[in-house]
């Protein structure tokens, strides 16, 4: 079960690459993510982390290194759609990916464009809609939605190409709490029960919690990549780039810092307070 | 102040009008239109109106919808009338004053050309009222699909009419949105002449445009990251089917024609 479906070697990009001394936004990703996986990239804005979820489906092509997607060059123009298949991305502004009126008919746009027959298209678009739970607006118009349904909506547009990956670029950053919850709630359903792999990327770190894997970014390179557990532990070097961490795991580590014996990877509130309640009781 | 524009004034239904093929009804609303200037006399425009009742009545679209669409063209049609009762001479003077002079010929003539505006506008707005707006473009784009022998973008164009019919409601809401985040930094949009006031609306347009292009940008990535790549190898969801009640459309119009004719030969024009 370990195949791995990303694949990114000592990538390097350059928006300017005329200049003559060009800003690099990735300076040398290392990266390998897994069938099934559930990562999430973190990193606060200007980190490159952006740069590189736009990488793995080809919308960017790395001026330094190479990016293999389930084995093939994203380099490769004859194989490019087969890579836009592969990986589905998910935009940050659910307004601006929505392409028809109609729910349904945007949902049936991405398998329009493979060109797959209309009877099969229809099944598609009612699973995707069903998977995201919102079979019950197929016919609404788009722009009436909420800002989490429209996202969602985006979501079973790509979900309809029936890709093997879903790399989801700050899906929630223009959503208010509920829309945010909504969204968040479909990932994760989406990776527990259809085995989809997942890449998050996003600047909130209780959004990272859930995942399998956290992988830092600061400066176009990886600063940390670990389970949620090991990154979190880190508090001084999150700290030092800007992010936060758990607010559990923030009492425990300042309580340490003040030089009560606690451990380094509590994350969640149960394990606070359990900690802690060890604690009083000596 | 600016959300109650409809797009399209697509009226959702399920009558036999609604369940025509699009394109059938995209032909039959041009052949309506040139029927119209078929008859020269009251016997056939007549034969016109009953038409439109018909399919009016059959739409089950409310009357007040098409009163709706009517009632902005209504003083085009009084003015054009109006020159018409005074244009066209012959028969009887019922009034004259200087060079101006009224006769009965034209009276008759005014009216005729009132009604057939009417008949005009009531006819295409039946064609929008029961057709979505998507469904209005995909029809277009397969009817114009014989002009892709001649290099015409008909994909293209189709296409840019959806994701312009999409983002009407979007910039219509960031519209809004712009003009008062304008007036809550003083900006006076609602006094002043008509030069001030268009002028107090660049502020809101510049940053419109701006975000009009990012919209955009933004939009051709989304549909990248959907394998989108031109019409090439493309297929629909909804297929359009052309049956039985399509065919039945044809023949009532192909009736209505022959009645027309038929009626120009037989009955004295009124013109």
């Amino acid at each position: 079960m370990s195949e791995e479906i990303l694949r990114a070697e000592q990538v390097t990009y350059t928006y300017d690459p005329d200049e003559t001394e060009p800003l690099f936004a990735l300076t040398g990703v290392d990266l390998r993510v897994e069938r099934g996986s559930f990562t999430a990239i973190l990193g606060h804005n200007g980190c490159g982390k952006s740069t590189l979820a736009k990488h793995f489906n080809a919308i960017l092509l790395p001026t330094g290194g190479t990016v293999l997607v389930d084995g093939i060059d994203t380099t490769d123009e004859e194989q490019r759609l087969q890579v836009r298949r592969t990986v589905g991305m998910v935009l940050q502004n659910p307004d601006n990916q929505l392409v028809s009126t109609i729910v349904e008919e945007d949902v049936a746009f991405g398998p329009e464009n493979l060109g797959i027959p209309p009877k099969e298209i229809r099944a598609r678009v009612d699973e995707a809609l069903k998977t995201v739970g919102m079979y019950d607006y197929r016919e609404h118009a788009a722009h009436k939605l909420s800002g989490g349904q429209k996202q969602r909506v985006a979501i079973a547009g790509i979900l309809a190409m029936r890709p093997d990956c879903l790399v989801l670029d700050e899906p929630t950053a223009m959503l208010d709490p509920q829309g945010r919850r909504e969204v968040m709630e479909t990932i994760r359903r989406l990776n527990r029960e259809n085995g989809m792999t997942v890449v998050l990327i996003t600047q909130y770190m209780e959004e990272a919690v859930d995942a399998d894997r956290i992988v830092v970014m600061e400066g176009g390179r990886i600063l940390l990549d670990g389970t949620p557990r090991e990154v979190f532990s880190q508090v001084p070097r999150l700290r030092e780039v800007a992010l936060d961490v758990p607010q559990p795991t923030e009492l425990c580590f300042l309580l340490r810092q003040n030089g009560w014996p606690l451990r380094q990877d509590i994350l969640t509130e149960e394990e606070c307070v359990d900690a802690l309640a060890a604690l009083l009781e000596g | 102040m600016l959300n109650d524009i409809t797009i399209g004034q697509f009226f959702p239904g399920n009558s036999l009008i609604h369940r025509l093929d699009p394109r059938v009804k995209i032909l039959l609303t041009i052949a309506y239109i040139a029927a119209v200037f078929v008859p020269v006399n009251w016997y056939g425009l007549g034969l016109a109106v009953l038409f439109l009742v018909t399919a009016v009545a059959l739409s089950r679209l409310p009357v007040k919808l098409l009163w709706k669409s009517i009632k902005p063209i209504l003083p085009i049609i009084l003015f054009t009338a109006l020159l018409n009762m005074f244009y066209v001479g012959g028969g009887t003077v019922l009034w004259e004053w200087g060079i101006l002079k009224l006769t009965s010929k034209g009276l008759v003539n005014a009216a005729f050309l009132a009604v057939r505006i009417v008949c005009l506008i009531a006819g295409s707005s039946l064609l929008t009222y029961t057709t979505g707006p998507t469904t209005l473009t995909d029809a277009l784009e397969r009817l114009l699909g014989p002009l892709k022998v001649i290099r015409v973008p008909v994909h293209e164009i189709a296409m840019m009419m959806t994701i312009a019919l999409r983002f009407i409601p979007t910039l219509v809401e960031e519209t809004d949105k712009i003009m008062s985040a304008q007036k809550a930094r003083g900006a006076d949009m609602e006094s002043g002449g008509l030069l001030q006031r268009i002028k107090a609306l660049v502020p809101v347009l510049i940053p419109l445009f701006v975000s009009s292009f990012r919209r955009a940008y933004e939009l051709a990535m989304a549909m990248e990251c959907r394998c989108y790549h031109g019409g090439e190898g493309r297929t629909r969801m909804k297929q359009l089917h052309m049956g039985l009640r399509d065919a039945a459309a044809v023949a009532v119009m192909l009736l209505l024609f022959t009645a027309m004719i038929l009626l120009n030969c037989w009955t004295a024009p009124v013109l």
